[in-house]
């Protein structure tokens, strides 16, 4: 489902004496349908940078990133907008929605976007607000009022909404406590079981030996070891 | 599928001056695109060549009609440009004083451009201009006062609702939240994404304000001194980008 | 006859009014623009109504000139001196008995008939002036058809007085195209430009637009489905002649709140009292 292959990324500063700077080489990683890879490697290593190539968020130097036959690296933006609707969910570490818009709605978005009527979507949102322990008091005001855990809870409710075939988690079980990322973990072994491709990054050992089949250690991918 | 709109080379000078050059793109329908850059880049001439209240140098701006799909708008007869105008093509104003009626009733600045493709039957009109209010959240028992007695923000809600009544496919937008407080265009932004998400709308967007393509745009055109430096998704435009101004643009933001 | 030319305007003049009239008359309700002249009359007291007169007067016409109707104000008594004078044609008072009929703000009661031309004094020819100011913009409106503007008006009548409370200058479409101003005449009158025999001829001295309707043009009052146009009148007979369906004034007689209703076209009042008809205070006034 997710192929990666030969891809490399560096960053030009335009400003700053047009310097280059090289930050992965030769990264290749194939994700099956039903799998989980976890991305590891220090800090600075590359697993977040790989993740935004991925999304289209980050556009690499050379190589192919094909998700369900689409080349991330050369599609045009509608191809990568309709690839995101449909296939590609993200689920990352800030919450970033319009103000004012209540939880209940931005958690929905998603499915009214690739066109479930709004009954069945705003069920599925009050579900999987109901498990991930978001009082429901809360669900008619603005995530953005809210604290760093209950906006993360947000952000995987709606990241989980939609049932994407590929799927890219940044950092999901951080910050939370043992029942919502015992209830986060279920999402995710529930994505695997319906064949949702999945590619994260866990700080959380414990957490990643739950439910990652295998592991990819980005630091493979960094210049200087494939020099 | 088609492109809703395909814009081809186009070019306006001001005698030596250059408004925009060579501008190039196609607008899929449901696409909002948002075009960025500071006061004189050529970003509102561009959008006034497309809207065609300016006439361009050189260039095509194709329109997928209903009728005939793709028809250069620049060279349509002006007959049929204005009822693009007034149907499938919506435009709103930086300033809402420019895009209202001030001596004319809210209702009736909604309802003009339904009496003007015909509807002649005062309560269906009067019916959708209090449904249009309400859409736009100003309160129906406004429906007879002007404008002149709405909030900035209330009118410049207004001014989308008289833009849309009729079910326009196309809305260009020259800064729709500038001059406005932050909270009031926060409740705009959020008005225009689910007006876009229902309708189905495409939409242009001119501003030179960051966080607004971002949480409205698809995709983003970075345009200096007349030329388009650079365009792609949005979040990708922001968060990698390629070329030298578009580094200096958003790295001059200043960050909350 | 005095040393004029006929009619006061040299004979350049008016076969440039002619002209303007004629192409007026090929283009139902489109406004003509014409090189007004200054008429030794201030603007507002009819210049544009009686350069088109003069242009269209011979000398075997018969004048009658009405202001709101009347034969006897000053108005209309000035311009039909003034015709007296400068072209020595016959004047009337009677709508049968004349060729030509000078008009501020009435038609006549008495159907028209095909050997005579009514022409109408206009302050503002643009019926779309006071929703769009630019001259620029109402021109290319009325080039492409563009009257959304026109039924906006009508809404905010609507809007505001619960009925469309325009009583005068009330606009009409002309044969399915152009958006017209009748002048200001009451609505009431709207419905007897439509399918006229006589010719009708507009004429705006200050503005320099001359337009016309050629004999049986169409034209239709402006409405909407749910509010129909009605040509209102004041509910009372003439409480001169009795009249039922005339257009009435209503005059103020004493300081006790009394009035009574008269027909503003003096002449049709004068000849159904000739021919026997009494109104409630009729009899008082003949016997005053």
């Amino acid at each position: 489902m997710i192929e990666i292959r030969d891809v490399s990324k560096t960053f030009t500063l335009h400003n700053q004496g047009s310097a280059v700077i090289r930050v992965m080489e030769g990264a290749s990683l194939s994700v099956a349908a039903g799998e989980c890879v976890a991305l590891t490697g220090a800090s600075g290593a590359g697993k977040s940078t790989l993740m935004r190539m991925i999304y289209g968020n980050y556009l690499a130097a050379s190589g192919e990133i094909l998700i369900g036959g689409v080349d991330v690296v050369r599609a045009q933006p509608r191809e990568i907008i309709r690839l995101r609707r449909e296939a590609l969910g993200y689920v990352s570490q800030f919450l970033r929605v319009v103000p004012r818009v209540p939880t209940l709605d931005v958690v929905a978005e998603p499915l009214l976007a690739v066109g479930v009527d709004r009954a069945a979507a705003t069920e599925r949102a009050r579900d999987l607000l109901t498990r991930l322990r978001i009082p429901e008091r809360l669900w008619s005001l603005s995530p953005t009022t809210f604290s760093g855990g209950e906006q993360q809870r947000v952000n995987i409710a709606r990241g989980f909404a939609h049932a994407y075939p590929a799927l890219l988690l940044d950092e999901p079980t951080a910050s939370l406590d043992a029942a919502n990322r015992d209830t986060v973990l279920d999402l995710i072994h529930e994505a695997k079981a319906r064949g949702a491709a999945i590619v994260g990054i866990f700080h959380d050992a414990e957490a990643r030996a739950a439910v990652c089949d295998r592991v990819v250690d980005v630091t493979g991918f960094s210049p200087q070891a494939a020099a | 599928m088609t492109p809703l709109l395909k814009v081809e080379s186009l070019t306006k000078r001001y005698g030596a001056r250059i408004g925009c050059s060579d501008v190039s793109f196609d607008l899929w329908p449901g696409e909002v695109m948002g075009i960025v850059g500071e006061s004189g880049s050529g970003k509102s001439t561009l959008l006034n060549c497309m809207a065609g209240h300016l006439a361009p140098d050189a260039g095509r701006v194709m329109f997928d009609t209903r009728t005939e799909g793709l028809q250069d708008t620049i060279t349509m007869s002006e007959p049929e440009r204005r009822m693009l105008g007034r149907t499938d093509w919506a435009f709103v104003h930086q300033h809402a004083r420019d895009g209202l009626r001030m001596n004319v009733s809210a209702g009736g600045n909604v309802g003009e451009r339904l009496m003007a493709v015909g509807a002649r039957h005062y309560g269906e009109i009067r019916d959708s201009a209090e449904d249009w209010l309400g859409r736009v959240e100003i309160d129906a028992s406004r429906i007879d006062d002007r404008p002149t007695a709405f909030s900035g923000g209330m009118q410049q809600r207004l001014q989308i609702a008289r833009n849309l009544v009729t079910g326009p496919r196309l809305v260009f937008m020259d800064e729709p939240t500038g001059g406005l407080d932050v909270s009031v265009q926060a409740r705009l932004l959020d008005l225009l994404r689910g007006l876009v998400r229902e309708m189905g709308l495409s939409a242009i967007i001119v501003t030179h304000d960051l966080a607004v393509v971002r949480l409205l745009a698809d995709r983003l055109m970075v345009m200096k001194d007349g030329h388009v430096v650079e365009k792609g998704l949005t979040d990708q435009v922001l968060d990698d980008p390629q070329h030298a101004y578009t580094q200096l643009l958003v790295s001059s933001v200043l960050q909350v | 006859m005095s040393d004029y030319n006929f009619a006061y305007l040299d004979e350049q003049t008016k076969r440039m009014i002619r002209r303007a009239i004629l192409k007026g008359l090929a283009i139902p309700g489109y406004q003509v623009p014409f090189a007004s002249r200054e008429m030794p009359m201030p603007y507002g007291w009819g210049t544009g109504g009686v350069q088109v007169s003069a242009a269209t007067l011979t000398p075997e016409d018969r004048l009658k000139v009405i202001d709101q109707g009347a034969d006897d104000t000053t108005n209309a008594v000035s311009i039909r001196k003034f015709f007296e004078r400068t072209a020595g044609v016959e004047t009337t008072e009677e709508t049968a008995q004349a060729s030509v009929i000078q008009t501020r703000h009435r038609i006549p009661e008495e159907p028209l008939t095909e050997d005579q031309v009514l022409v109408y004094q206009v302050p503002i020819p643009e019926p779309l002036r006071f929703l769009e100011p630019s001259e620029i913009e109402t021109r290319k409106m009325h080039a492409l058809e563009d009257y959304g503007l026109m039924h906006v008006k009508l809404y905010e009548d609507i809007a505001r007085h619960g009925q469309i409370a325009t009583a005068y200058a009330y606009p009409v479409k002309v044969e399915g195209r152009y958006v017209m101003d009748p002048s200001p005449i009451p609505k009431f009158d709207n419905p007897k430009m439509s399918g006229m025999a006589a010719i009708q001829l507009f004429g705006a001295g200050r503005e320099q637009r001359i337009y016309a309707l050629p004999p049986y043009t169409q034209v239709v009052s402006l409405d909407f489905r749910d509010y129909p146009f009605e040509a209102s009148k004041a509910d009372a007979p003439c409480d001169l002649c009795g009249a039922e369906d005339s257009y009435l004034d209503e005059v103020i007689v004493d300081d006790a709140g009394g009035r009574m209703f008269v027909c503003s076209d003096t002449d049709y009042c004068r000849a159904r009292r000739a021919a026997g008809h009494v109104g409630a205070q009729g009899k008082t006034e003949d016997a005053a």
